[in-house]
C-alpha cells in the first residue's frame, strides 16, 4: 500500500470517527407515536404505530381488526340474495360496487347470465359509485394536506350522484340493488337527462380540482418524490387499482378482466403514470374520475332496450361448486370466491378486498419519511376502514 | 392626558380605567369580527355553505354562544401534567397580544404609548407567546403536544427574522422607530413631487410588504404554516389537552394576534390611521382614525385568511427552506436596496 492512499485511508477513518462522535453527541431517543385507533387521519380506526427518531419514521407498523365485523362468516347464514346487504357495507362509499362480483360470481355458479340492459344499467350504477367514492377521496387527499375547501366541493358535488343512484335504487349509501340474473327495477323517467347534467358538474369539479389542488405549488411539493413505490414493489405488495396503475403497471381489470360487465364496449383509457408517488396517485383517480364520467355519458347514450331479469327461480337455490370473481372497485380490486353445496346459503365466501393490501405496503413506504408525510401518503394510498376489515 | 384630547382633566386612575377598556375593546374587538366576518362567514361562502344562521341575524350572536359553552366547560386537566406550566401557558400567549396593541396609534393624539423604539417594541413583543406555546406543549405531557410545541418553536424563530427584516425598509425610509411617525411620513410624505395620497409605504416597499404578509401568516401559525396544530396530523398540537376556558383564551390570542399584525401591517405599509385628503393634524382623525385603521386592518386581514382557506400546508423542513433560503435573502436585498435608493434621492 502506497502512503498516499493510506494517508487517504487515515482520513477516511478519521472523518467517519468524527461524525459518529457527532452522531452520538446529537443522539436523540426514540419516540413511539401510536397514531390511531382515534386520529383525525386514519377515516376511523386504523391504528399505525410509529417509532420515531425527531420527526423521521424509522419503523411504522399497521394495526388492522379494530372494525372486524365478520362478514365472511355472516354470509353463511344468510340466503344469497341476502348477502348483498351485507357486502354493501364494505366499502361504504361505493357500495353498490361491492354488491357487483358476489352476484357475477352467484351468476357464475347458477350458469344464468344477465340481460343486456340490466349489464349496461349494472356498468352505469357500478361507475356512478365510482365517481361517488373518488371524488370524496380528491377533496380528502387536500384535507389532509391542510386545505380545508376542497373537502367542501366534493361532498357538495358527490352529493348529486347520489341522488343519481338513490333515484334508481332507493338508497344513497346501501342500494342493495343488484340481483342474480339482472337488477331490481328499472330507471326512472327522466333519469337519463339528470345524469348527463349530473355529469356535467363533476367534469367542473374535476377542472376545479386541477385548479385548485393539483396545480397549487405546495400540494406539488407536499407530494412528488414522497412515498415512491416501485412498480415491482408494489405488485409484491399486491396493491391494486389506481395505487398500482400510477406506480406505471398498465393493468385494470375493467380493460383485462372480461367479467360481466360491458366495459369493452365502451371507449375508454385506462390512466397511468410513471412516478409512482403520491402525487402520481392523485392524478390518477382525477383522471379515473373523468373516464368514468365519459364511460357513464356513452352508456346514458348506447342503453338497449329489453328485460331486466333473466329467468331465475324465486327461491334460489346455488348450484354446488366454486367460483372466483374478481372486479376493478373503486378503491382496488375486489373479489369473491364462493363456495356452494347447493344450500340457500352459500357453505364458504372469502372476500378478497383492496384497501387490506393497499395498507399492507405502510411499513415498506413509510420509513425514513417524516411525521406530515405519513399522513399525506396514507391519504394517497386511499383506503376505507370497512374495505380494510370487513 | 392626551388621549383623545378630552377637555377635562383627569385623574391617573381615572385615565388607567379608561385605558385599561379601550385595551380591552382594541384586543377583543377585532378578535370578535375576525371569527364572525372571515372564520364564520367568508370561510363558509368560499365553500359553498351558508355558516351559522341560527343564533340572531345572520348568525351574528353565534359568537357569544360559542363563548358561553367554553365558560361552562370543566377546567379539565391531563394526570400528567405539569400543572403550574399548564395553567399558565395561555396567559403568556395572551400577554404578548396585550403588549403588541400598546404601540399602534389610531389617531394623532390617539395611542397607548408613543415611544421612539415603538417598531422594536412591538417585534420584540411579540415573540413572547412563543415561551407561552412552548409551555403548553411542554406542560401538556402528551407527544403530540410536544411535537406541536417544538414544531411552533423552531417555526416562530425562523419567521421572527423576515418579520424584522421587512420592517426594517420601512424604518430606514421614514427615519424613524416610532410608529407614529412613520405613519405622519406616509401622511406627509410625496410621490415624485404630488402629495395627493401622501406616500403608503405599500408603493415603494412592495416587496417588504408581502414578506411581512407571510411572515405574519406564519407567526400566526395559520396555513400554509400551521404544522405546529396540523390537525390531520398531530390532532391540534399544542392545543391538544386544551378545554375550555384556557382553549378559549388560545382561541382569542390567537385571532386578537391576527388582527394586531394586520393592523401593524396597515400601519406600516397602508398609511395607519391616515386617509387622503384631510389634514394630518386634525382632530377629526383622533375620532375616525379608529375606524380607518379598522378598516385597513380588516383589508389586510382578508388576505391573511383568504390564504388560510385556499392552501395546504407545507412540511417542516420546507418552511424552514423557504425561511431561510427566500425570505431572509430576499429582504437583505430589500434593505439593501431601500437604504442605497434612500441615499440617492
Amino acid at each position: 500500500m502506497s502512503n498516499e492512499a493510506s494517508a487517504q485511508q487515515l482520513s477516511y477513518i478519521e472523518n467517519q470517527a468524527s461524525d459518529a462522535r457527532v452522531n452520538i453527541e446529537l443522539e436523540t431517543e426514540g419516540m413511539t407515536l401510536n397514531l390511531g385507533p382515534q386520529h383525525p387521519a386514519t377515516h376511523g380506526t386504523l391504528r399505525i404505530i410509529v417509532r420515531l427518531d425527531g420527526e423521521q419514521v424509522v419503523s411504522a407498523e399497521p394495526v388492522m381488526g379494530y372494525m372486524h365485523r365478520g362478514y365472511e362468516k355472516l354470509t353463511e347464514v344468510r340466503t344469497y340474495p341476502q348477502v348483498t346487504t351485507l357486502v354493501n357495507r364494505i366499502d361504504w362509499l361505493g357500495s353498490f360496487a361491492n354488491e357487483v362480483p358476489f352476484i357475477l360470481a352467484a351468476e357464475r355458479l347458477m350458469e344464468v347470465e344477465a340481460p343486456a340492459r340490466a349489464q349496461w344499467i349494472r356498468t352505469a350504477l357500478f361507475e356512478l359509485s365510482r365517481i361517488a367514492n373518488v371524488v370524496l377521496f380528491l377533496g380528502d387527499m387536500a384535507v389532509q394536506l391542510g386545505a380545508t375547501t376542497p373537502v367542501f366541493y366534493a361532498f357538495r358535488d358527490r352529493e348529486f350522484v347520489l341522488n343519481q343512484i338513490e333515484s334508481v335504487t332507493g338508497g344513497r349509501f346501501h342500494p342493495n340493488f343488484d340481483r342474480i340474473g339482472g337488477i331490481k327495477d328499472d330507471l326512472p323517467k327522466g333519469w337519463i337527462q339528470e345524469t348527463k347534467d349530473v355529469l356535467v358538474r363533476i367534469n367542473s369539479f374535476c377542472e376545479e380540482m386541477e385548479d385548485l389542488v393539483v396545480g397549487n405549488e405546495i400540494f406539488q411539493t407536499r407530494t412528488r418524490g414522497i412515498g415512491i413505490i416501485p412498480a415491482d414493489t408494489g405488485l409484491a405488495y399486491g396493491l391494486s387499482g389506481a395505487n398500482i396503475r400510477s406506480s406505471g403497471v398498465d393493468w385494470d381489470l375493467r380493460r383485462d378482466g372480461g367479467v360481466g360487465l360491458i366495459h369493452d364496449q365502451l371507449d375508454w383509457k385506462v390512466w397511468t403514470h410513471p412516478d409512482g408517488d403520491s402525487f402520481a396517485r392523485y392524478w390518477v383517480r382525477l383522471q379515473e374520475v373523468r373516464e368514468s364520467c365519459k364511460m357513464v355519458g356513452q352508456i346514458l347514450d348506447g342503453i338497449p332496450s329489453g328485460p331486466i331479469m333473466a329467468k331465475v327461480p324465486r327461491i334460489i337455490k346455488v348450484p354446488p361448486g366454486e367460483a372466483y370473481v374478481e372486479t376493478e372497485n373503486p378503491l382496488g380490486i375486489m373479489g369473491y370466491y364462493v363456495i356452494s353445496k347447493g344450500d340457500l346459503v352459500p357453505y364458504r365466501v372469502k372476500i378478497r378486498s383492496a384497501s387490506f393490501n393497499n395498507v399492507s405496503i405502510t411499513p415498506w413506504v413509510l420509513k425514513g419519511v417524516y411525521v406530515p408525510d405519513v399522513i399525506s401518503i396514507l391519504a394517497s394510498l386511499y383506503f376505507i376502514l370497512g374495505d380494510i376489515d370487513r | 392626558m392626551t388621549v383623545f384630547n378630552l377637555a377635562i382633566e383627569l385623574a391617573y386612575w381615572q385615565q388607567t380605567v379608561i385605558r385599561s377598556i379601550l385595551g380591552l375593546v382594541a384586543v377583543l374587538l377585532p378578535a370578535g369580527t375576525l371569527v364572525y366576518l372571515y372564520l364564520f362567514k367568508m370561510m363558509s361562502f368560499m365553500q359553498s355553505r351558508l355558516g351559522p344562521m341560527e343564533a340572531g341575524p345572520y348568525g351574528s350572536l353565534q359568537l357569544l354562544a360559542e363563548v358561553g359553552k367554553f365558560l361552562q366547560k370543566e377546567d379539565l386537566f391531563p394526570r400528567a401534567a405539569d400543572r403550574v406550566v399548564f395553567k399558565a401557558a395561555p396567559f403568556v400567549v395572551l400577554a404578548s397580544t396585550f403588549l403588541l396593541v400598546l404601540v399602534l396609534p389610531a389617531g394623532p393624539d390617539a395611542w397607548f404609548i408613543n415611544i421612539d423604539t415603538g417598531v422594536f417594541l412591538a417585534l420584540a413583543v411579540s415573540s413572547i407567546s412563543v415561551i407561552g406555546i412552548l409551555m403548553a406543549g411542554w406542560g401538556s405531557a402528551s407527544k403530540y403536544s410536544l411535537i406541536g410545541g417544538l414544531r411552533a418553536a423552531g417555526q416562530l424563530v425562523a419567521y421572527e427574522l423576515p418579520l424584522v427584516l421587512a420592517v426594517m425598509g420601512v424604518v430606514i425610509q421614514a427615519g424613524t422607530l416610532n410608529v407614529q411617525e412613520i405613519v405622519l411620513a406616509q401622511a406627509n410624505g410625496e410621490i415624485f413631487g404630488w402629495g395627493g395620497i401622501g406616500n403608503p409605504f405599500i408603493i415603494t416597499q412592495f416587496l417588504g410588504f408581502m414578506i411581512f404578509l407571510v411572515a405574519i401568516q406564519a407567526e400566526l401559525t395559520q396555513p400554509p404554516f400551521d404544522m405546529p396544530v396540523a390537525e390531520s396530523e398531530i390532532v391540534t398540537g399544542y392545543l391538544t389537552e386544551y378545554t375550555g376556558m384556557r382553549f378559549l383564551l388560545f382561541f382569542i390570542g390567537e385571532f386578537a394576534t391576527a388582527g394586531i399584525f394586520s393592523a401593524l401591517a396597515a400601519t406600516f405599509f397602508l398609511g395607519g390611521w391616515y386617509i387622503p385628503g384631510l389634514d394630518p393634524t386634525s382632530n377629526l382623525f383622533n375620532l375616525i382614525g379608529p375606524l380607518v385603521l379598522v378598516g385597513k386592518m380588516l383589508l389586510v386581514s382578508f388576505l391573511i385568511f383568504w390564504f388560510r382557506f385556499t392552501y395546504p400546508r407545507f412540511r417542516e423542513d420546507q418552511l424552514q427552506q423557504l425561511a431561510w433560503k427566500v425570505l431572509v435573502p430576499l429582504s437583505l436585498v430589500n434593505i439593501v436596496a431601500t437604504g442605497v435608493l434612500k441615499v440617492v434621492f
